[in-house]
């Protein structure tokens, strides 16, 4: 252990993953300092621990419907949170709950910024008329309220969790592809870009070896910072009934099925509530600690 | 370019005005865009909008005889350009559900989303830039803690879940607010029928026609819905606050104005300030628009009569031309809000004129 941490605190690098670990090791050392993004990374250690272990942790099938037990009040012994108006567990549906956020949230952070990446990259390598169209096209979606374009794309598409997770992931590509132009205009005429353009390399191999590679810490971190807001639209589009179709437990939806009976029974629709609340603010504690310890206008005092 | 001090006054109009002029261009390109985006999701609608019109039963020459009507034998390019010619002379198509035009549909609804939205903005003003300054003066402080966590909970709130929250404990509990919709039924009949509409904004109509009783009652339905978006716009308002103002607290003439004895109170809030009003005013022309988007969920929880319960009312009955409508119509707002805060920062800051 001792030996690592010295490896990893050498001042002088002998290779560049050393160096680059090292970094890592720093910025890791930085973050633990800060308690909200620490406590934001256990919220969101919480959630994949949760996501993965549902069916074992989780006291009851959160499908299985029991009309004589509907209703529970929290406290209950057996439902801790209390029955939904099937006599479904709560805990048991907000504990598997976690496994459709998590599936949702994934599958946006895989598509949204892989669409970014090559219209901000292709926009920043070729410049010209070229970047001008494609910058236009970025502004026109960014120039669109996330939330209503997500809507009327669910409303063409028909509702359900992919074509909710489509509608999100076409809405959240712009910033990407902003990011990703930023960066790819500093390095396109760096040396090593003439180089292997010299060795005979054509645009696409350039921009998917070479370019990409540079926009993605940048990219990364944006997609951290973005994932609250991304669980909070899939919660919406669930509350509105155009994402996740009934029994599934998914959290937005479990809200609005309690609306009905919000005045009598208030844990039904308050519950969820309370964990999209946790896991969102998670994300974003997270967040706002990463970008406080890469961000370079930040360095600690 | 070498000017003499004559020919300075009109080249600095020429300036502005051919900034005004790309502004407008870049704009008209952008709502043309939007326009387009809007054409694309309304022709790959699984639903055939003839079927919807004349219903099942048609004979192939009534088809044929709506099809004609709506253009849909032109070509693509042709149909696009008069859905443009449309849009921009204020058609909006026909609402299948409600048969009225969509532009008269979304008049009518447009004044209880911005009443809604701009009372939102209110509250988060007020109540955010003060929470941000304080948090700025005395940073790591208790207070900065508060101001930064009471806002990041706002950042991680779905809205939703915060009305029905807000409706429970204040509505159901405390019972100190009015319910959902804009008015008590009595009051509505009232507004409806014997008081003269000037905006379809209840708050300012009511008080113009001296009817306080319906002022009143209005102020108890607008408060709870209007005080949690302002939540979510102040958490926004005081984060950008704080920032904008510690980088302007590091300034060397804040430590001059602070070495001459100046009061500390004149220095943040006059000198720091002048210059903090300059970015923030782009803050809370964006935070606007985002409560004109916010109001879709809140404006169902409370059903409020505005643009996001008629968007989401006609999305549950596949009416697609009020949907895409409405959808233009927020995208223009948004679009305009954006512009017009990028105007008015060229106007306050002389740094931005050149």
């Amino acid at each position: 252990m001792t030996t690592l941490r010295a490896w990893l605190q050498d001042p002088s690098p002998t290779s560049r993953r050393q160096a680059r670990l090292g970094q890592m090791w720093l910025a890791w050392l930085r973050i633990r300092r800060n308690r909200l993004a620490m406590a934001g990374l256990v919220i969101v250690g919480l959630l994949l621990a949760v996501a993965a272990l549902a069916p074992l942790i989780a006291p009851h099938d959160p499908l299985v419907q029991d009309l004589g037990r509907r209703l529970l009040p929290p406290g209950t012994p057996g439902n801790i949170l209390g029955t939904d108006d099937f006599g479904r567990d709560i805990l048991s549906r907000i504990l598997y709950g976690a496994r459709i956020t998590l599936y949702i949230v994934a599958l946006v952070a895989v598509t949204a910024p892989v669409l970014g990446l090559l219209i901000g990259t292709v926009a920043g390598y070729f410049g010209g008329w070229v970047d001008a169209v494609l910058m236009r096209v970025t502004d026109i979606f960014l120039a669109f309220p996330r939330l209503i374009l997500a809507l009327a794309l669910v409303a063409v598409l028909g509702p359900g969790i992919e074509n909710a997770v489509l509608a999100i992931a076409l809405t959240a590509w712009p910033p990407y592809a902003r990011v990703a132009r930023a960066e790819t205009l500093t390095v396109r005429s760096s040396d090593y870009i003439a180089a292997v353009r010299l060795q005979g390399a054509g645009p696409a191999r350039i921009i998917a070896g070479h370019v990409v590679p540079m926009c993605l810490p940048s990219v990364i971190i944006r997609v951290t910072l973005d994932m609250a807001g991304v669980i909070l639209i899939a919660a919406g589009l669930g509350f509105l009934g155009l994402g996740v179709q009934p029994p599934t437990p998914e959290w937005g939806l479990m809200i609005s099925s309690g609306r009905k009976f919000l005045f009598e029974q208030w844990w039904v629709a308050t519950m969820p509530g309370l964990a999209i609340f946790t896991v969102s603010l998670g994300f974003n504690l997270l967040g706002d600690g990463l970008r406080d310890v890469l961000d370079p206008r930040s360095a600690p005092k | 370019m070498t000017q003499t001090s004559s020919d300075r006054q009109p080249s600095r109009l020429l300036r502005l005005v051919r900034q005004a002029v790309l502004g407008l261009l870049s704009l008209a390109i952008t709502i043309l865009g939007l326009l387009l985006v809007t054409f694309i999701i309304g022709r790959v609608v699984p639903f055939d909008p003839v079927l919807s019109i004349v219903g099942e039963r048609a004979t192939e020459a009534q088809m044929q005889a709506v099809r004609d009507q709506l253009g849909l034998d032109l070509p693509m390019w042709q149909q696009f350009w008069i859905y443009v010619r449309d849009a921009v002379q204020g058609d909006l198509g026909t609402s299948i559900r409600t048969s009225m035009p969509v532009a008269e549909d979304i008049a009518r609804a447009f004044p209880a989303t911005l009443e809604l939205a701009t009372l939102g903005t209110l509250f988060g003003t007020l109540v955010g830039v003060p929470a941000g300054v304080l948090a700025a003066t005395r940073p790591g402080s208790i207070a900065d803690q508060i101001v930064r966590i009471v806002g990041l909970m706002g950042y991680s709130m779905p809205v939703f879940w915060l009305g029905l929250i807000g409706l429970l404990v204040f509505y159901g509990q405390l019972d100190w607010v009015a319910g959902p919709g804009r008015l008590d039924p009595t009051y509505d009949m009232m507004m409806e029928f014997t008081l003269t509409s000037y905006t379809g904004m209840i708050l300012i109509d009511s008080a113009l026609n001296g009817a306080w009783d319906v002022f009143g009652n209005a102020i108890s339905h607008i408060i709870l819905p209007a005080g949690l978006l302002g939540y979510v716009s102040m958490a926004y308002i005081s984060r950008m606050t704080r920032s904008f103002m510690m980088n302007e607290l590091g300034q060397e003439y804040i430590t001059t104005a602070r070495v001459k004895g100046m009061p500390e109170w004149r220095v943040i809030w006059v000198h720091a300030m002048k210059n903090v009003m300059v970015p923030l005013i782009t803050v809370i022309a964006l935070s606007y628009a985002y409560l004109l988007e916010g109001s879709v969920l809140t404006e169902t929880i409370f059903a409020w009569p505005g643009l996001g319960s008629y968007i989401t009312d006609a999305l549950f009955a596949a009416d697609m031309p009020a949907v895409l409508g409405g959808t233009v119509v927020v995208g223009v707002a948004f679009v305009t809000l954006n512009m017009a805060s990028d105007i008015l920062y060229r106007l306050v800051d002389p740094r931005a004129r050149t």
